[in-house]
C-alpha cells in the first residue's frame, strides 16, 4: 500500500506541475525569457529506446540540462517514431491542445512530414533562432534545410546526421572483393549466395537500401527529387525490382525470410550468417566492436558513385505542455560539447550537424582529436552523399514491394 | 447468526460486486470497441473521416495475402490450443499421482511465469541454423559456417506455433493442476483400472470430462491470445506474409495516419479471426467428444499405453528443457563478451551490459510491483465477493455473465486499446497510476475469475451446510472454511492475475504514455533493438517477479497448513 500511495502522490505532483503550464508559447528570440519559464519543467523525450548506448547519452544530457538550467529530462523510450506521432494525434482527437503528453520528439523523414502535414508541430519555426543555430552546418549539410525534400523551416531542429554505410568482417572478407555498387553488390551476392539480405520495409533500414538501389538504377534520378508522379511510376522502379528479383533467389533463407531491423543485421554478422551488412551511422560497426558484439576485424565501405545521407532531428508538438523546457534541451543537443560527446564512439558516435569551422579553438581542436574507432570511415573516406529521394517515393515502393513479395507463395 | 441477519458493509459489498464487475469489464471494451469500429467504417473527425463508408474494408480485402494472414492466425489460434491441451491431458492422464508428475509439475509451473517474448528470443537462438544446438553439434558434423536453413520465420509458422506452445502449456496445465483436486481422481482411478482399464484411457473416459469442464474457457483464452499474438509472431513467425495481428500493429505505427482507418478495418477483422477460431474449436470439441464416445463404447481400455505416456512425458520434458535452457542461454548472453559463431561459450565474461542495465530499473520495478499486486488485490476482491453473491442466492453467473467475463480475453487487445487511451485522454484526469490499475484490472479480472471460479463451484457445499448447521454466519464461513480450504486455489488466482498484470505490454505503453514504465514496456523497447544481452538481462528480470509469485503461492499453503493433513498438497 505504501508503494501505491508513493506512486499516487508522484501522478498527482506530475499532474500539478502540468497544470501550471502558461497558455502563450515561448519565443526563442527572447532566450532569457525561454530559459526562466523552462527552469523546474519536467520535458518528457519521445525518442527510440532500442540502443543502450544513446539510452546512456540521454541520460548525460538530462543530468546535464538539470544541472545548468534546472530542467528535467525523462526519456520516453519507444519502439517506432509513429507510436509518439500517433499519441499526440490521439490528443488532438480528445480534444487535448494544451498539455500534452510528448514535449520532445526525435524525428526525421516520414514522420516529420506526416506531423508536418497534419499541423502537429509547434508553430511558427523555431529552430532558427535558437542560441546553438549559429554553429550548425547549413553550408554543407543541405539536409539539414530540407528534410526528405521537405522544406524543414525551423519546425525541427538537426540533432546528428546519418548516411548508409556497408560493414564486413575482414577476416572472413577480402577488401579486394568488396562491390562498389549497388550492381556490384547484386554480383557479389550470386558469388556468394546466402549472405546479403535487408530488412523487410517498413523497416527504416530495409527502406532505405531499396532507395539506395532505386537511386542507382532509375533512369533519371532527378525523377527522385520530385513526388512520384503516378503515370510514370511503374517504368521508373521497373530496375529495381528487376533488382530484387534477381536478388532474393541469392539472399539469405532465399528472400523468404528478412532480418527485423539493422541490430538483427548486426547480431547475424557477428553470428556469421550474413557476409555484408549496412548501418545508417558510419560509427555502428566501431561502437559494436567497442561493445564486444562484432570483432575487432569488421571494417567498413562505401560507394565511390555516394551513399544516401540524411539528418535525424527533434520537433516540437503542438500541444506539447513544456515547450520552454524543450526548446532549452534542443538547443542544448547542438552545443558543442553535446555535439563532441555524440560523436565519440565512446558514447554513440554520431556525427556532428555542426560546421568545425564555426566552433570556437578549443572546440574544433577537441572534434579533431576524437578517435573514431578502427572501422569507422574518416568523414573524406565517406564519399559523395546521395540526396534522401521525396517522401512520397518511400511510401509508393514499401507499397509495390508488398504488393510484389507480400504473396505467401 | 446475528451477523448474518444485519446487512453490514461487506455484505452490501457482495451485493453490488456483479454489477461492479460486470462494468470494469464491459464498459473499457464497449468504449475502445467504439472508438474502432467507427474509423473503421470511415468515422474518425480527427482524421478528416465524417462519412460511413466501407471503402477502407474494401482497400483492406485489397491488401495483398490477406486472406493467408487472416487463415495463419485461426489456424495458429486452433493449433496451439489442440497441441498444448492434447499435451496436458495425455501428461495428466497417464503421469497424475506418480512422483515424476509431481516433480516435473514444479518444473513446469514456473515456465507459466516467463514472459511470452523472452521465452520466444531464447527458443530462437537455440533452434537458430547458427544458434545453440547447431553450435553444438557443428564440431561433430563439420560445420564451420551457419547453414542457410529456414527454421525460425517459416512461411508456415510452425516455429511460431511450438513456441506459443511451449508458453500456453504450462499455464493450461496450471489450470488443470487447480481443477484437479475437485474430482476424485485416486478412487476413480483404482476403480477404472480394477476393471482393466489403462491409465490414460481410464482417465479420458471418467475424468476428463469433469477436469475439461473446469477449463474450457482457459482453452478459450489460449486461442483467442493465440490468434492475436504480436510479441512471439514477431520474433518467430513468418514474414511474407506475416499473420494478421502483426501486420495490424504495423499498419498503427504508419506514419501515413490516413493507414489507422485501414488498421482499424483490420482490427475489425482481427475480432471475426479470433471469433472464428473458436466457432472451430467448438466444433472440434464435438467432434472430440463423439471421437472419445465411440471409443468408449467399443470398451477400448488402452492396455499397451507405455509409448503414448513416455511421449506425453517426453513432450512435456521437452517443453521446459527448451524454454529454460532458452532463458539459461539469455542469461549467459547477458554476461558475455564477444561470442561467435559456432563458439559454444562466449569468449569472455563482462559485467557492463548488467552494469548499464540495473540504474535504470529500479522505477519501472516499483510501477510493476504496484500496479501489480494492486490490479491483483482488487480483482480477487471482486472476484470473491462475485462467487459469494452467488454461493449465497444459489444463482449461477449464466451463459451472458460469462460471455463478459471472457470479452476482455477474446476480444483481441490490439482492437480496442486505442479507443481506451483516448478515453483516459478525454477523461482530463492525471491519476496516471490510478488508470494504470484500472487497465490492468481489465485483463487481470477475468484470468483471476477463471483461475478461481471453477474451484470455488466445486467446492463441497455440505461444509457450508455443516458451518451453517453449527450456528456460524456466511462470513465466518468464508472466512474459516472456505478461503482455508481454497487457499492453494485463491494464491494460485493471484499468481497468475500477477503474472498477468506484469506481462502487459499495449495497455501500458497507452495509458502509462511512457511516464509509467514497466519491466516489461523497456523489455520490449530494448527488444526493438535486437540486443541479446540486454534482452538477457530484463527477461531474467521479468521472469523472477511472477515467479516469486508462483514461488509463493506454492509454498504459502504448505506452509500455513503444515499441521493439517489433509490439506496438504
Amino acid at each position: 500500500m505504501r508503494l501505491a500511495t508513493i506512486a499516487l502522490t508522484a501522478t498527482f505532483l506530475v499532474g500539478f506541475c502540468m497544470s501550471g503550464a502558461s497558455a502563450a508559447d515561448p519565443d526563442p528570440a527572447e532566450w532569457q525569457a525561454v530559459l526562466d519559464e523552462a527552469e523546474g519543467q519536467t520535458v518528457y523525450f519521445n525518442a527510440w529506446g532500442g540502443s543502450e548506448n544513446i539510452n546512456a547519452y540521454l541520460e548525460w544530457v538530462g543530468e546535464e540540462t538539470q544541472r545548468r538550467f534546472g530542467v528535467e529530462l525523462v526519456h520516453v523510450k519507444i519502439d517506432d517514431t509513429a507510436n509518439a506521432v500517433a499519441r499526440v494525434l490521439a490528443e488532438r482527437t480528445s480534444g487535448k491542445d494544451e498539455g500534452g503528453s510528448v514535449d520532445l520528439i526525435w524525428i526525421n523523414g516520414e514522420n516529420f512530414v506526416a506531423m508536418k502535414e497534419e499541423d502537429l508541430l509547434m508553430q511558427p519555426g523555431w529552430a532558427g533562432d535558437l542560441p546553438n543555430w549559429r554553429y550548425v552546418d547549413v553550408e554543407n549539410q543541405p539536409t539539414i534545410l530540407t528534410d526528405f525534400t521537405e522544406p524543414v523551416e525551423g519546425l525541427e531542429s538537426p540533432w546528428g546526421g546519418a548516411k548508409l554505410v556497408f560493414f564486413y568482417d575482414s577476416a572472413r572478407l577480402d577488401a579486394e572483393q568488396l562491390p562498389d555498387s549497388a550492381g556490384g553488390l547484386l554480383e557479389w551476392a550470386k558469388a556468394n549466395p546466402g549472405r546479403l539480405s535487408y530488412p523487410a520495409p517498413p523497416d527504416f533500414i530495409g527502406s532505405s537500401f531499396l532507395k539506395q538501389v532505386l537511386s542507382e538504377v532509375i533512369d533519371d534520378p532527378a525523377k527522385l527529387q520530385e513526388p512520384v508522379n503516378e503515370q510514370t511510376f511503374e517504368a521508373d522502379v521497373a530496375p529495381l525490382f528487376d533488382y530484387l528479383d534477381a536478388l532474393h533467389p541469392v539472399a539469405w533463407r532465399s528472400g523468404k525470410a528478412f532480418p527485423q531491423n539493422y541490430p538483427d543485421m548486426k547480431q547475424k554478422l557477428a553470428d556469421g550468417e550474413l557476409d555484408i551488412v549496412f548501418a545508417f551511422n558510419p560509427a555502428e560497426a566501431s561502437a559494436a566492436i567497442a561493445a564486444g558484439e562484432l570483432p575487432d576485424t569488421v571494417r567498413s565501405f562505401t560507394f565511390s558513385e555516394g551513399t544516401l545521407g540524411n539528418t535525424h532531428f527533434v520537433a516540437i508538438p503542438y500541444n506539447a505542455n513544456a515547450k520552454a523546457g524543450a526548446l532549452v534541451v534542443a538547443n542544448f543537443l547542438i552545443a558543442p560539447d553535446a555535439q563532441l560527446r555524440k560523436q565519440d564512439p565512446a558514447y554513440w558516435g554520431d556525427p556532428t550537424v555542426l560546421a568545425l569551422q564555426k566552433l570556437g579553438e578549443e572546440d574544433r581542436a577537441a572534434f579533431d582529436a576524437l578517435e573514431l574507432g578502427v572501422a569507422t570511415l574518416a568523414p573524406d573516406e565517406l564519399g559523395p552523399v546521395i540526396d534522401e529521394p521525396h517522401a512520397s517515393w518511400m511510401d509508393r515502393i514499401e507499397e509495390e514491394w508488398r504488393r510484389r513479395y507480400i504473396t505467401g507463395n | 447468526m446475528a451477523l448474518a441477519a444485519r446487512p453490514t458493509g461487506s455484505l452490501s459489498f457482495v451485493r453490488l460486486a456483479p454489477g461492479l464487475t460486470l462494468a470494469v469489464l464491459l464498459l473499457p471494451i464497449a468504449f475502445g470497441l467504439a472508438a474502432t469500429f467507427l474509423p473503421a467504417f470511415g468515422y474518425l473527425p480527427a482524421l478528416g473521416g465524417t462519412e460511413l463508408t466501407l471503402a477502407h474494408f474494401e482497400s483492406l480485402f485489397a491488401m495483398p495475402a490477406i486472406w493467408r494472414s487472416a487463415a495463419l492466425s485461426l489456424l495458429t489460434g486452433v493449433v496451439t490450443a489442440g497441441v498444448s491441451l492434447l499435451i496436458v491431458m495425455l501428461f495428466v492422464a497417464g503421469w497424475a499421482g506418480t512422483r515424476t508428475f509431481a516433480r516435473l509439475q514444479h518444473a513446469v509451473s514456473p515456465l507459466l511465469a516467463i514472459p511470452h517474448a523472452a521465452a520466444a528470443f531464447g527458443l530462437a537462438f537455440l533452434i537458430a541454423p547458427s544458434g545453440f544446438l547447431v553450435r553444438l553439434a557443428a564440431p561433430w558434423a563439420g560445420i564451420e559456417r551457419p547453414p542457410d536453413w529456414l527454421i525460425v520465420n517459416d512461411p508456415l509458422g510452425l516455429t511460431m506455433m511450438a513456441g506459443l506452445v511451449a508458453k500456453e502449456m504450462p499455464f493450461l496445465l496450471l489450470v488443470t493442476l487447480a481443477a484437479l483436486p475437485q474430482v476424485k481422481r485416486a478412487e476413480t482411478m483404482q476403480l477404472v483400472s480394477a476393471f482393466g482399464y489403462g491409465r490414460i484411457a481410464g482417465f479420458l473416459f471418467t475424468l476428463w470430462p469433469q477436469v475439461y469442464r473446469q477449463i474450457r474457457f482457459a482453452v478459450y483464452a489460449v486461442i483467442a491470445y493465440a490468434t492475436a499474438v504480436v510479441d512471439v509472431a514477431v520474433i518467430l513467425g513468418p514474414n511474407l506474409p506475416a499473420i494478421l495481428p502483426v501486420r495490424l500493429l504495423q499498419w498503427m505505427n504508419d506514419p501515413d495516419l490516413s493507414l489507422r482507418f485501414l488498421a482499424s478495418a483490420g482490427a475489425v477483422l482481427q475480432l471475426g479471426v479470433t471469433l472464428g477460431a473458436l466457432l472451430g474449436w467448438l466444433v472440434i470439441e464435438q467432434v472430440a467428444s463423439s471421437i472419445c464416445a465411440a471409443l468408449r463404447g467399443r470398451g477400448l481400455r488402452m492396455v499397451r499405453e507405455r509409448m503414448l505416456r513416455i511421449a506425453a512425458l517426453a513432450a512435456t520434458g521437452t517443453t521446459a528443457v527448451l524454454v529454460f535452457g532458452g532463458i539459461a542461454l539469455l542469461a549467459l548472453w547477458s554476461f558475455a563478451a564477444l561470442w561467435q559463431f559456432p563458439a559454444i561459450l562466449p569468449d569472455a565474461f563482462t559485467l557492463s551490459t548488467w552494469q548499464r542495465a540495473l540504474p535504470r530499473i529500479l522505477e519501472p520495478l516499483a510501477v510493476t510491483l504496484g500496479a501489480g499486486a494492486l490490479s491483483t488485490a482488487i480483482a480477487l476482491c471482486l472476484t470473491i465477493a462475485c462467487l459469494e453473491q452467488e454461493a449465497r442466492t444459489g444463482r449461477v453467473a449464466g451463459r451472458r455473465a460469462m460471455l463478459a467475463i471472457y470479452l476482455p480475453l477474446i476480444v483481441p487487445q490490439i482492437a480496442f486499446v486505442f479507443g481506451l487511451q483516448v478515453l483516459f485522454l478525454a477523461s482530463g484526469t492525471d491519476q496516471r497510476f490510478a488508470a494504470l490499475v484500472f487497465v490492468h484490472l481489465v485483463f487481470v479480472l477475468p484470468y483471476v475469475f477463471l483461475s478461481l471460479s471453477d474451484p470455488w463451484r466445486a467446492f463441497d457445499r455440505r461444509y457450508d451446510l455443516i458451518a451453517a448447521g453449527l450456528g456460524r454466519s456466511r462470513l465466518a464461513l468464508l472466512l474459516k472454511v472456505r478461503l482455508p480450504m481454497l487457499s492453494r486455489a485463491v494464491l494460485t488466482a493471484a499468481a497468475v492475475g500477477f503474472a498477468v498484470s506484469v506481462g502487459q505490454y499495449l495497455p501500458t505503453v497507452l495509458i502509462g504514455e511512457g511516464r509509467l514504465t514497466t519491466v516489461t514496456t523497456e523489455a520490449v523497447a530494448l527488444a526493438a533493438g535486437g540486443n541479446r544481452r540486454v534482452i538477457g538481462v530484463y527477461a531474467f528480470l521479468q521472469t523472477l517477479l511472477p515467479f516469486l509469485a508462483f514461488a509463493i503461492a506454492s509454498l504459502a499453503p504448505a506452509l500455513l497448513w503444515r499441521n493439517r493433513r489433509a490439506m496438504r498438497p
